[in-house]
């Protein structure tokens, strides 16, 4: 199990948290004006990042509020969280 | 490249020669300069995609390379589940193609799959579980795959080890019941394509890593760069599960999917006791015996991406206490390891079998946490498709293009069902 540095209540185990997926992808502000394989890229089409990867966490069953974080999906390390609406900080590639 | 058949004289003579007098099952091959096709990925799905290719559609120089060892990754790591009762036509065309595959596959390969047509149950603990599971049945019979509705005292004589008492949380109601379905040996089927294909003059190549993609002035693929030297070809085909992205990104191919981890356990081995596979996706138990005598049990995935081969104890917990509660008498196993494989799910979480963008470079992914029970349908549609450069009838659906044009196989929302 992972433990998961909340950004706004400290470290807490996995299992109170709900995972969000990719963060940073931000919706077309006029999807009208998207062709339809625009339309899927920005639906499905997702980086499947293998290394360091930005995605988006909640802390469902604390306070509830959604926070970035910075994992590496080949060892699962977390090497950062931070606030949405706050840029990814800079960090270094772990090894395995 | 005459292979010796196995048969049960073989077994005998050899018996009598202290076992000493069988060869290796396939050449270990060094790359050649250029092959008629590369399969990437040398798990069931590849490794049958070129016994395919070579036996159906006589293509004479093909190559399988493969990073680590046949059948190490996902072949090697599922709960070795079969079954076709699929509710969408598209679906069930697919994984019933597999299934009659399956009944033939020993005899096909000479080697022994140990399909066992057991009979795959699917728990219904719920209203919407019932009326789900009805109208799979009458979905399935109308496409002729079978299934048939059973109350939960049949299911308890199917299955007796099954606590059906209404005092649980989610009390069994009734259960779908696929016979034709079961397990087959995991193993031995990349073993028993792998061979087969040699004995057709396909070349293995283990411990070979792709690391490019070559494309020629038209973008078409010319070849493949990898950790043992370039290799030519004008068709490659891959099958590589969690890592697709990764391989196809190296020709500037993105598709719609992420890898999770997904996990499994098995049990100590105890004498027969579990007749059938039973799954029940409302509770997330999927369990079956082995030959050998362990429960072997499959979890969820975890709920992040992740390449690691593992995952959380808690994903197994979670599977551990339906079962324990389904089947009370397990309550004091041990449980003897657990494992992870990377599977890599599409937002449908239905496969892609599919010519892609690129000239010469098709896919076979997407079979999220389900894809061992299509191995012999996968394989052999995907060898079509690679051989010409169309998709088979079958295959037809499952292109990268339905998620552009809202063409989705929407199996899992619409069954609410794991796969």
């Amino acid at each position: 199990m992972l433990l998961i540095h909340c950004p706004y209540c400290g470290d807490r185990p996995e299992l109170e948290f709900s995972y969000g997926g990719q963060a940073h992808i931000a919706r077309p502000t006029e999807p009208q004006t998207l062709s339809d394989g625009q339309w899927a890229s920005y639906l499905y089409l997702r980086s499947n990042t293998r290394g360091i990867h930005a995605e988006r966490w909640r802390h469902l069953r604390g306070c509830a509020r959604f926070f970035n974080a910075l994992r590496d999906t080949t060892n699962d390390r977390i090497l950062a969280t931070y606030r949405v609406g706050e840029q990814p900080p800079a960090v270094a590639e772990t090894p395995p | 490249m005459k292979r010796q058949g196995f048969s049960a004289l073989r077994l005998l003579t050899a018996g009598l020669s202290g076992q000493r007098s069988w060869q290796p099952q396939w050449r270990r091959c060094e790359p050649q300069a250029s092959y008629d096709a590369i399969i990437v990925g040398g798990g069931g799905h590849g490794l049958g995609a070129a016994y395919y290719l070579a036996k159906e559609h006589k293509l004479t120089r093909i190559a399988v390379v493969e990073k680590g060892w046949i059948g190490g990754g996902n072949t090697g790591r599922n709960t070795t589940i079969i079954r076709s009762n699929y509710l969408f036509n598209e679906s069930a065309a697919l994984y019933d193609h597999a299934l009659k595959l399956w009944e033939g596959l020993s005899q096909d390969l000479n080697y022994n799959v140990m399909y066992s047509p057991r009979g795959v149950m699917m728990l219904a603990h719920t209203v919407h579980d019932i009326q789900v599971f009805k109208r799979h049945i009458h979905a399935n019979r109308c496409n002729g795959v079978d299934n048939e509705w059973l109350t939960r005292e049949e299911a308890k004589a199917f299955c007796p080890p099954l606590n059906i008492e209404s005092n649980i949380r989610y009390p069994v109601l009734g259960a779908a019941l696929q016979r034709r379905g079961g397990t087959a040996r995991h193993d031995a089927v990349a073993w028993g394509y792998a061979r087969a294909a040699d004995a057709l003059g396909v070349d293995i190549i283990e411990n070979c890593e792709v690391k490019g993609i070559l494309r020629d002035a038209n973008g078409a693929v010319e070849g493949l760069e990898t950790t043992r030297g370039k290799i030519r070809t004008s068709k490659v085909g891959v099958s590589v599960a969690g890592h697709t992205s990764q391989i196809m990104s190296m020709a500037g191919v993105s598709l719609p999917l992420e890898s999770f981890p997904l996990q499994a356990l098995v049990s100590e081995p105890i004498k027969p006791i579990f007749p059938c596979v039973v799954m029940s996706n409302t509770v997330h138990a999927y369990i079956s015996q082995s030959d050998k005598g362990e429960l072997v049990i499959g979890a969820g995935t975890d709920a992040y991406t992740s390449y690691t081969q593992r995952g959380a104890l808690h994903t197994n917990l979670h599977t551990i206490e339906a079962i324990c509660e389904l089947f009370p008498a397990f309550r004091r196993m041990r449980m003897l390891r657990n494992w992870g494989g990377i599977v890599d799910v599409t937002p449908d979480r239905s496969p892609i079998i599919a010519k892609t963008a690129v000239p010469g470079l098709y896919v076979n992914c997407g079979w999220g946490t389900g894809g061992f029970k299509a191995t012999p349908g996968s394989a052999h549609v995907f060898a079509w498709t690679i051989a010409r450069d169309e998709p088979h009838p079958i295959n037809a659906p499952f292109t990268i293009e339905r998620f552009r044009d809202g063409l989705l196989i929407d199996e899992a929302a619409a069954a609410a069902v794991a796969h």
